[in-house]
C-alpha cells in the first residue's frame, strides 16, 4: 500500500505542486524565490538527464551544451533576428531536439566511459562557439535577454518567472512519470540492465537510446531558455562544463532514476552553495565535503535511500 | 514443416575457426539439441543464428526467407528468440516487468503516445501486463510477479528468461542452457517447460551440458566438437556413436545418457 503510494504519478506530482506552492509562503524576501526558482529551472534540466542516465543508463557530461543552446536562442532569436521570445523559446527546444538528433546518432554508439568523453567533447564545443562567435552573441561578455511580453503585460521580475518554471517542472516531471510507466521507458530501462537482452526480444536499443537523448536534450533546452528570460542576461558560462558536471551530480545525488530526486538533487546544488557563502573561502571544500558524505551515506542517492528507509519501517 | 534452415555457418576468430561449416534444420514442434564439450562452439553457432555475431559465411533462412545479416532486434520480428548462458535480466525491473518488455514488439504505442500517456498506452500497459501475468503463470512465477528481479533466484530467473522470451511469440526459441545451475527439481520444472512449449508448436532448439535432460526431451541431436559437426541424429543414434563417445560423452556418459532413456 505505502509502496504504491510512493510510487503513483499522483503522489509525486502532489508534492511537488506542494513545494512549488509553499516557498513563496515561507520566503522572507524575493532573493529566496530567485533561488527557488533556480531549482526549478536546474531540477527540469536534470529531469532531462533523469530520462537519459536514470532510466537508460546513457551518460552524458555535455548536457549544458544544450542549456546553452536553449539560453541562446531566446537572446539571439529576439535581439538578432526579431523573432517573438517565446518563439525563440520553441525554436531554441527544436534546435536542441534536432541538435540531439545529430550529435547522438553517432555517438550514442559508444558506451559507458566513450561516450562520456564524446558528450564531454559536444559541451565543449558549444560553449567554444558561443565564446567565440562575438558578432551574434556578444562573445564572452555575453549578451542582453530581451523581456517577454504577453498579451500587453511584460514579464518581468523573480515573481512571475518563479510560478512559470514551477509551472514548466511540472509539465517536465508529468511528461518523465509518463515515459517511466510505457512501453519506452520499459524498454529503456530493460537496456539500461542488458542491451543485448533488450534487443533480443526485438527493441531497437540505438533507437530508444537517441530518443532518450533528444528528450533530456530538450529539457535541457527548455531550462536554457527559462534561465537567460529570468536573469535578462546571458553569458557562454551557461553552457560551461561545470554547468555539466553539476547537472549529472544532481541526478546522481538526488537518486538516480527519481523524479523527486532531480529535483531534490538541483536543491542540494543550487541552495546549498547560497546558504554556505557565509563560510567564505571555505564554500566550495564544504560543498565538496558535503557531497561525498550523503554518497557514503545515502549511496542510492537521497530520495530512493529515503523510500527505503521509510518502506523498511513501514514493513 | 522445417523453420530454421541453417546452412554452411562459419565464422573466424582471429585465425580460430569458432563455427565451421555447420548446417541443421528444425521443424516447427520439434526439441532439437546442440551438444558438445565446452569450446566446441554451441554458444557462437547460437549467437551466429541469433543476429549477434555476423556470419563469416554460410546463410540462415527463418520461415523460407533469409535473414543471415539481421540484427538481433530484427530476427525477433520474425519470430526468433532466445535465452542466455549467463543470465542477461533486467535486475533493476519486477518479474513481470521484465516479461512484459519481452512483449515490446507487439506494443503499438508511439513515443509521443507515451510522452503525453495518451488512454492508447494505458489500454496498451493493461493488455501487455495480462498477457505477461499469463505467461509468468505458465512457467509457474505468478506468485513472483511484483518482486524485483534481482531479488530472485538463479533458478527461478532462468524460467522468467524462457518466459521473457515466449512473450515476443516465437517460432523458433533457443535456449542456451536453460537447467545449468539449476537443482534436480528445478531441471525437472524446465524439463517439463520444454516440452510444453514444443507441443505448441514451437521449434525448440537447446543447447544444455544436462545428459539426461537432453536425451530425454530431444527429437534430434547436433553434435559439435572444434565448431564442426560430428554427428546428428536421434538421441539413441548419437549416443551410440563411437567418434561423439570418444570426443565428448566418455564412457561414463554413455552409461549414464542410456539409464536416462531406460
Amino acid at each position: 500500500m505505502l509502496r504504491k503510494i510512493l510510487s503513483s504519478r499522483i503522489a509525486v506530482l502532489l508534492l511537488l505542486a506542494a513545494m512549488i506552492a509553499i516557498v513563496p509562503v515561507l520566503a522572507p524576501s524575493s532573493f529566496y524565490l530567485r533561488v527557488a526558482a533556480l531549482v526549478w529551472i536546474f531540477g527540469l534540466a536534470a529531469l532531462g538527464l533523469t530520462i537519459l542516465t536514470g532510466y537508460a543508463g546513457q551518460v552524458s557530461l555535455g548536457h549544458a551544451g544544450f542549456l546553452g543552446i536553449g539560453a541562446y536562442a531566446v537572446a539571439v532569436g529576439p535581439a538578432k533576428l526579431g523573432l517573438d521570445p517565446l518563439l525563440s523559446l520553441l525554436l531554441g527546444a527544436v534546435l536542441c531536439g534536432l541538435v540531439a538528433y545529430a550529435v547522438g546518432k553517432p555517438i550514442l554508439r559508444l558506451k559507458g566511459y566513450y561516450l562520456a568523453i564524446a558528450t564531454l567533447g559536444f559541451g565543449l564545443i558549444v560553449a567554444l562557439v558561443l565564446t567565440s562567435e562575438g558578432a551574434i552573441t556578444g562573445g564572452p561578455d555575453g549578451m542582453q535577454v530581451p523581456r517577454v511580453v504577453l498579451f500587453g503585460w511584460r514579464i518581468a521580475g523573480v515573481v512571475p518567472w518563479y510560478w512559470i518554471s514551477g509551472g514548466a517542472l511540472l509539465i517536465g516531471a508529468l511528461l518523465a512519470l509518463n515515459i517511466l510507466a510505457s512501453p519506452s521507458g520499459r524498454a529503456l530501462r530493460a537496456l539500461h540492465d542488458s542491451e543485448v537482452a533488450a534487443a533480443g526480444v526485438g527493441v531497437d536499443v540505438a533507437a530508444k537510446k537517441l530518443a532518450a537523448f533528444v528528450i533530456s536534450g530538450v529539457y535541457a533546452g527548455v531550462a536554457g531558455s527559462l534561465l537567460a528570460l529570468m536573469n535578462g542576461f546571458i553569458t557562454p558560462e551557461a553552457a560551461g562544463f561545470m554547468h555539466s558536471i553539476e547537472l549529472v551530480a544532481m541526478v546522481i545525488i538526488g537518486g538516480l532514476g527519481s523524479v523527486v530526486g532531480a529535483v531534490v538533487g538541483a536543491a542540494f546544488l543550487v541552495v546549498l552553495p547560497q546558504a554556505l557563502t557565509v563560510l567564505q573561502e571555505y564554500e566550495q571544500a564544504v560543498l565538496g565535503l558535503l557531497i561525498m558524505v550523503f554518497m557514503i551515506v545515502l549511496p542510492a542517492g537521497i530520495v530512493p535511500s529515503l523510500r527505503r528507509l521509510v518502506l523498511e519501517r513501514a514493513a | 514443416m522445417t523453420i530454421l534452415q541453417v546452412n554452411d555457418l562459419g565464422i573466424t576468430f582471429g585465425g580460430l575457426r569458432a563455427v565451421d561449416g555447420v548446417s541443421f534444420q528444425v521443424s516447427l514442434g520439434e526439441v532439437f539439441s546442440i551438444i558438445g564439450p565446452n569450446g566446441a562452439g554451441k554458444t557462437t553457432l547460437f549467437n551466429l543464428v541469433t543476429g549477434i555475431y555476423r556470419a563469416g559465411r554460410g546463410s540462415i533462412r527463418l520461415a523460407g526467407e533469409d535473414v543471415t545479416q539481421l540484427a538481433p532486434h530484427l530476427l525477433v520480428r520474425r519470430g526468433m528468440a532466445r535465452t542466455f548462458q549467463n543470465l542477461q535480466i533486467f535486475f533493476r525491473m519486477t518479474a513481470i516487468e521484465n516479461v512484459m518488455v519481452g512483449n515490446h514488439l507487439s506494443e503499438r504505442t508511439s513515443l509521443l503516445a507515451d510522452l503525453f500517456a495518451l488512454p492508447s498506452v494505458a489500454r496498451q500497459n493493461r493488455r501487455t501486463r495480462e498477457r505477461a501475468l499469463e505467461l509468468l503463470e505458465r512457467v509457474g512465477l505468478a506468485h513472483h510477479a511484483e518482486t524485483t528481479a534481482g531479488e530472485l533466484s538463479y533458478g527461478v530467473l532462468k524460467r522468467l528468461e524462457i518466459a521473457r522470451a515466449l512473450a515476443a511469440d516465437p517460432k523458433v526459441l533457443l535456449l542456451d542452457e536453460p537447467a545449468a545451475g539449476c537443482n534436480a527439481v528445478e531441471t525437472e520444472a524446465i524439463d517439463r517447460l520444454i516440452g510444453q512449449i514444443a507441443e505448441s508448436g514451437v521449434a525448440v532448439v537447446l543447447i544444455e551440458h544436462d545428459m539426461k535432460l537432453v536425451m530425454k526431451i530431444s527429437d534430434r541431436v547436433l553434435v559439435l566438437a572444434h565448431g564442426k559437426r560430428l554427428a546428428e541424429g536421434s538421441p539413441r543414434v548419437v549416443r551410440n556413436d563411437p567418434a561423439v563417445v570418444a570426443a565428448y560423452l566418455g564412457e561414463h556418459g554413455a552409461r549414464e545418457a542410456d539409464r536416462a532413456h531406460g
